[in-house]
């Protein structure tokens, strides 16, 4: 459409001359295309924190919240602080660690290892695909019991809920990632006689790795509730075990000290995996 | 070492793709096929290669390879398949990888395929940092890395825009000036069937058969786009080209 066709337009009502800009005068193209684009803005999760902490400490100091509904988030500091100073952060931390390191490690193997079996051979996904689907929504910790006859009621129990948990989400990312990794560079690499191995360690898993790793924050993230869903049903030490005392006895701060701190590992999980993306994933730019 | 397809048919669950195809490959030379698109050349080129099995006849080297080729019969593909996780001269590497080289032999190729097809410069890019034209040469550069005694290449320059297609011409025909490599073409245009083949086999559509085959004597390096004789085959080419083409357009496609 041109000017002149705007301009001899007979119908063009007098409305829309009147209070615009003359029609046919030159105005901007609207712009239409942004959002979308998640990105950035990386100040945004800590200030809105920040804010929360902030509300929720004003609304206890003024006897808005009053501290047998919601502790104040400085008692709650204090005793965070008072289980730094004993060395009792360590005693219940370090054990709930060494499970979850142990634990996941074992899951994320088997995972990534039954998941390339599925994703590379047929007889292995007819066989192993449909029991991964019919474990997948079994609730594990209902498993627990199970766990401690077969384990004992000691670590191994622990680790192999974990691992457990760990395991489905992971089979079930890799295999997809090996389903999407293009076939062109699988038969570029046969066709220049790379062997198998070789197809699978250097095209299959790269190609696979995005969505193992995207996998691993789901699957990290549910090996931290097993954790401690685990250390309530038995254990001395741990977080959960803190955490399952203090509700026992109503002690609302450190309950929710030991709920922050859960809350911090699984924050730092998340960092770590964010790191290891980046590292294995700079080729993406 | 030439190449050659004896009486090959081949059918994908029912439906014919190619029909008793007889071709030679023969060795110093690049054999160039054209055929509407859909007709079974890159079918074809994967039974050349031994990547599918035909379903009647033999596909058969005659000769041996030049001592060594790492992997006599190598590809070219039309979309790279290139590694986005390995750097131009990771991804020259990984086809030397499996030969037993001393790492400092697979540098040395990795090297001298760069400076011939002058990438040197751009070793240690990433895949995505080049633009199509550049991931190609990079793709070539591969090949040669792989001292092949035929290169198969499948619409190589099909995905690239027309001037670095002209570039890239330019470049396989300084190629094949210096080293006189032996390939199969495949491409669905004329105009680059005629700049770099000395022979042309022309393919019906579905189900492929060989149409014809045309010789082109005028050496690579003095072909001009305007040369009468050039123009002519051409010319020719299409006519055989353009019902098969027409005929293929209006078929519904099987899959
Ligand atoms: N792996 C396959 N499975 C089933 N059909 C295929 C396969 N590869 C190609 N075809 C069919 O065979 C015909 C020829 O394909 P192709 O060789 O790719 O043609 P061209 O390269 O000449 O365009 C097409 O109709 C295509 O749909
Ligand atoms: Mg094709």
């Amino acid at each position: 459409m041109t000017d002149a066709t705007l301009d001899a337009a007979p119908a063009a009502p007098a409305s829309a001359r009147t209070g615009a800009p003359a029609a046919g005068a030159p105005r901007p193209v609207p712009f239409r295309g942004g959002g979308f684009q998640p990105s950035g803005r990386a100040w945004a999760g800590p200030l809105l924190f920040v804010l929360l902490i902030g509300i929720w400490e004003w609304g206890s100091a003024s006897g808005w919240i009053t501290p047998l509904t919601l502790p104040r988030p400085s008692a709650v500091a204090a005793v965070f602080g008072e289980l730094w100073a004993s060395g009792r952060l360590w005693e219940h931390l370090g054990p709930s660690l060494g499970r979850l390191a142990v634990g996941s490690a074992l899951g994320l193997a088997a995972g990534i290892g039954v998941g390339l079996m599925i994703g590379l051979f047929s007889l292995a996904r007819a066989g192993l695909a449909p029991l991964v689907a019919a474990l997948f929504p079994v609730p594990k910790i209902a498993l627990l019991p199970l766990f401690v006859i077969w384990f004992g009621i000691d670590e191994a129990s622990k680790y192999a809920l974990i691992a457990f948990g760990v395991f489905t989400p992971t089979v079930v990312a890799t295999y997809g990632g090996v389903d999407n990794v293009d076939r062109s560079l699988i038969r570029m690499g046969q066709s220049f006689g790379l062997s198998w191995r070789s197809i699978v360690l250097k095209i299959v898993l790269p190609g696979a790795a995005p969505a193992i790793l995207s996998g691993m924050r789901v699957s990290l993230a549910i090996a931290i509730i097993l954790l401690v869903a685990a250390e309530m049903l038995g254990a001395e030490h741990g977080v959960g075990a803190f955490v399952l005392t203090a509700g026992s006895l109503y002690d609302l701060e450190s309950l929710f000290c030991g709920v922050a701190i859960l809350s911090a590992l699984g924050l730092a999980v998340s960092f770590l995996i964010g790191r290891l993306e980046r590292r294995l994933l700079d080729w993406r730019g | 070492m030439d190449l050659r397809l004896d009486a090959v048919s081949h059918a994908y669950g029912g439906v014919e793709v190619l029909r008793d195809v007889t071709l030679e490959a023969p060795a110093g030379r690049i054999t160039c096929l054209v055929g509407p698109s859909g007709c079974g050349k890159s079918t074809l080129l994967r039974l050349l290669g031994g990547l599918e099995r035909p379903d009647a006849g033999r596909a058969l080297m005659l000769g041996d390879p030049p001592a060594g080729s790492l992997n006599p019969l190598t590809y070219v593909f039309q979309h790279f398949a290139l590694l986005p996780w390995r750097t131009v001269a990771g991804n020259i590497r990984l086809v030397l990888e499996d030969h037993p080289l001393s790492r400092a032999e697979r540098d040395e190729i990795v090297a001298d395929v760069l400076a011939r097809t002058r990438l040197t410069d751009f070793a240690k890019a990433w895949p995505r940092q080049l633009s199509g034209g550049m991931r190609q040469r990079v793709a070539i550069a591969r090949a040669l890395a792989a001292r092949p005694a035929v290169m198969l290449m499948d619409e190589p320059l099909s995905a690239l825009d027309a001037q670095t297609r002209e570039l890239l011409m330019d470049d396989l025909v300084a190629l094949w000036g210096r080293e006189r490599f032996t390939a199969v073409y495949v491409t669905h245009n004329l105009a680059e069937a005629v700049r770099l083949g000395h022979r042309i086999a022309v393919l019906s559509r579905r189900p492929g058969q060989v149409r014809e085959i045309a010789e082109i004597d005028t050496p690579l390096e003095d072909r001009r786009p305007d040369d009468p004789a050039l123009v002519a085959v051409q010319a020719d080419l299409w006519r055989l080209l353009r019902e098969e083409a027409a005929d293929a357009d209006r078929e519904l496609t099987g899959a």
